[in-house]
């Protein structure tokens, strides 16, 4: 590849202001028509910009680490283990989660489109949404991961998880070395959506911790 | 449908090039905040299932697709949607008002600001009940079947025709081929591991494997 072409250019430069007044004309339509309570517009924004996030994630990874007998309640029942956190609701109405190892690393991918567990993660980046990295994570999972930054010994079975169906995945990292006196609360501080995702480890702290 | 949402295995769409975790907001411009609140709040009317959501976003050009930033795709499925299911008219939608107020029946339905935060979190479940058993078991062999529908599937291009080996049977799902012609019917589902080297041959990454959700539809045996 060149690299000349950057697939997200559109994404960071304003849009054609045809597509925003495109929206805002199908938005007064809806509301219009008595479809659309424009508060619950509102509403649903805030929630997902302000509420939802990695920060639910997080806690979840922290507890397994903190607590055995969650985390063979997580990796048993994860859509129980995370529910009793309060995290439900949409696209995470069936989870699994799947645990990095010394031996295994998980890497989530939506080849199809960009399925996600939003009560966990909150939405995803624009990265996991888009065509360069649904269409090499199956591929080239190596590849993607040494994008990120992230590489692992050739005897490292990377497994990657397509979600192709309803079931929604989240990745348990490894615990970084040197974190055995963290609280929960401080433990979950080390982790990144990204990790969750499965395309970089957990750094240890002094290692960059995620600015959350 | 073979369209240009399945994008597994493709090559040529350029670096991924990840924004920086902590730098990135959710959305990018408010038409994006609108678009996606939109998407929502019209799903709650009852007038499409998830799968219906997903084939109008697919049903476009490839290149249009492709092209198109991610809520843009979002944008020009709704508007397929809304007009699709008889919400708005395609003249209503060209002109950008109305001729009159939607059907009460739907109006009902509205979500409402107050109903937000527990319609989000409510517990919703696609496992539907059937009366056949489970056709394949954990550890059986099976081959992703070679079809091509020329309506919606999750059966990616890249696994049809391949082995793999049933890693869990998650019991009986929302048929997505079905459910996206507005009929709900359960199917059992399973996940199902491929060795990197049987979906890409002798390009395949060492030690690694890909695991995806298949429809017993989409599966037969292997012996």
């Amino acid at each position: 590849m060149s690299g000349d072409h950057r697939h997200d250019d559109h994404a960071r430069t304003e849009p054609p202001s045809e597509v925003a007044l495109r929206v805002k004309a199908l938005e007064s339509l809806l509301i219009d028509k008595g479809l659309v309570d424009p508060a619950a517009l509102d509403a649903l924004i805030e929630i997902y910009e302000h509420k939802v996030g990695p920060h639910h994630g997080a806690r979840v990874v922290a507890r397994a680490w903190s607590d055995p007998s969650f985390k063979q309640w997580l990796l048993r029942d994860a859509s129980a283990a995370i529910a009793s956190m309060g995290y439900t609701g949409r696209q995470g109405e069936h989870m699994r989660v799947v645990e990095n190892t010394p031996t295994v690393h998980n890497l989530v991918v939506c080849t199809l489109c960009s399925c996600y567990p939003w009560p966990v993660l909150g939405l995803p980046p624009v990265w996991y949404k888009s065509p360069p990295y649904r269409s090499r994570a199956v591929a080239d999972p190596r590849g993607v991961l040494a994008e990120f930054g992230t590489e692992l010994p050739d005897d490292v079975e990377i497994r990657v998880w397509d979600s192709t169906s309803e079931v929604r995945f989240l990745v348990l990292p490894e615990r970084p070395a040197g974190t055995d006196g963290l609280s929960e609360e401080e433990l979950a501080q080390l982790v990144s959506r990204n990790a969750m995702i499965g395309v970089e480890r957990v750094k240890a702290p002094g290692e960059g911790a995620p600015a959350r | 449908m073979n369209g240009g949402h399945d994008l597994g295995g493709m090559h040529g769409l350029g670096p991924i090039d990840p924004e920086p975790e902590a730098d990135e907001p959710v959305f990018h411009h408010d038409w994006e905040k609108r678009v996606f609140a939109l998407t929502l709040a019209t799903s709650a009317l009852g007038q499409w299932s998830i799968d219906m959501g997903r084939h109008a976003r697919e049903r476009q050009h490839p290149a249009d697709y492709l092209r198109h930033t991610y809520y843009e795709n979002w944008l020009a499925g709704l508007e397929k949607l809304v007009v699709e299911r008889g919400l708005v008219s395609a003249d209503e939608l060209a002109a950008g008002s109305t001729s009159g107020p939607a059907d009460e029946a739907v109006r009902q339905r509205v979500l409402q600001a107050a109903d937000v935060t527990g319609a989000l979190a409510k517990r919703g479940s696609y496992e539907v009940a059937v009366d056949a058993p489970p056709r394949f078991a954990v550890g059986d062999r099976v081959r992703a079947i070679n079809r091509h529908p020329s309506g919606h599937t999750r059966e990616p291009r890249y696994v049809r025709g391949r082995v793999g080996v049933v890693h869990e049977h998650y019991g009986a799902h929302v048929f997505p081929d079905r459910s996206a012609a507005g009929q709900r019917e359960g199917r059992h589902l399973y996940s199902v591991r491929f060795a990197a080297e049987e979906l890409w041959g002798e390009s395949a990454v060492p030690a690694s494997a890909v695991y995806a959700d298949l429809w017993e539809d989409y599966l037969e045996p292997a012996g």
